[in-house]
């Protein structure tokens, strides 16, 4: 639902480094993704395959790593993956954590010709 | 073939004109609470009885957000110092407001005559919570008709708010909601979370709500 507009800012993002660079052709959009932001995968490539005609991204291929979520303990600091809901440290059972990674959203690298 | 390093955040910018708003809020000394929750968990309601305890003592604005009508506006206009309704429905993002929906209905608002900017997001627990508007505090409400698994459901919109508000809490008696359980949950995702119950309709635990927005409008003034 919410994935038109950041896919649109995905694609601007790459046009501009890619005319930065010159190139004629954008072939992969590397983006790196968390499992716990709000976005989904084929979400972004549908609004992606309309975006990207009439670009020079039109014959890119968009690659997707997606980053596990990692909360880390602020009492101990422990990193730890989350089990359900119940995020408390294994460690200490500590329940004031923070996310460390899995809200990511960006725009990694492009390749070009 | 050449790969060209990025790294560059795809919400960039989002937050960038949500820090723009955040610093025109601050310069009007205005304090912007994003209001967040699915549909008809009671956000228009909560509104309506926030302005209500408070109007003597802050002038209170809102920004309605909707995909579409403005029954909301209507609810409010009456008793806020200003509205301003944002339709979603032709807009990149129909499900949450952004930043940029802000920006364009602050400059619709008499920002001096202002203290609190209520902003009432669109009835969703999953968009609201990736863009970040330029409040100050958030709040998110779960109604008991909703269930107690909303936390299981939609974790991330429960990490980042300041109040989890369970509102209806009138309807306990009748509905198989597991009050402890659902303030684990949220105690587990975030344990700095002021979890407050109340009820709409009756005011049951409204006035902890009001004296809870009070003490954030006075610290936002003292620039805290």
């Amino acid at each position: 639902m919410h994935e038109l507009g950041i896919t649109e800012n995905i694609v601007d993002i790459a046009l501009a480094k890619a005319g930065e660079a010159q190139a004629t052709r954008i072939t992969q959009i590397n983006l790196v993704i968390g499992e716990l932001s709000g976005f989904v995968p084929d979400c972004i490539q549908f609004y992606f395959d309309s975006f990207k005609e009439e670009t020079i991204a039109q014959q890119a291929v968009l690659h997707f790593e997606v980053v596990p979520a990692q909360l880390r303990c602020r009492d101990c600091a422990a990193l730890f993956m989350p089990q359900d809901t119940m995020w408390s440290c294994p460690e200490c059972l500590s329940q004031s954590v923070e996310i460390a990674r899995g809200r990511e959203l960006y725009v990694e690298s492009i390749e070009v010709e | 073939m050449k790969k060209i390093e990025v790294i560059q955040n795809v919400l960039e910018a989002n937050e960038a004109i949500a820090r723009r708003n955040r610093e025109l809020l601050e310069k009007h000394g205005i304090l912007g609470i994003n209001v967040m929750s699915g549909p008809g968990a009671g956000k228009t309601s909560l509104i309506l009885q926030t302005i209500a305890g408070l109007r003597d003592r802050l002038n209170v604005a809102v920004i309605e957000g909707d995909v579409a009508s403005t029954v909301d506006a209507e609810k409010v206009q009456d008793e806020a110092r200003a509205v301003v309704q944002i339709n979603t429905r032709n807009m990149p993002e129909s499900c949450s407001l952004t930043a940029a929906m802000i920006e364009s209905a602050l400059k619709e608002l008499p920002l001096d005559e202002v203290d609190l900017v209520l902003i009432e997001n669109i009835g969703n627990l999953i968009c609201p919570s990736e863009f970040a508007l330029g409040e100050h505090r958030r709040v998110v409400i779960s109604s008991l008709p909703e269930g107690d698994d909303k936390t299981a459901k939609y974790p991330l919109i429960f990490v980042d708010a300041d109040v989890v508000i369970v509102n209806k809490i009138d309807l306990l008696p009748y509905l198989d909601f597991d009050l402890a359980a659902f303030r684990e949950a949220v105690r587990g995702l975030n344990s700095e979370a002021l979890v407050l119950q109340l009820s709409c309709k009756t005011g049951q635990g409204v006035e902890e709500w009001r004296s809870w927005v009070l003490e954030q409008a006075s610290l936002n003034r003292s620039g805290r």
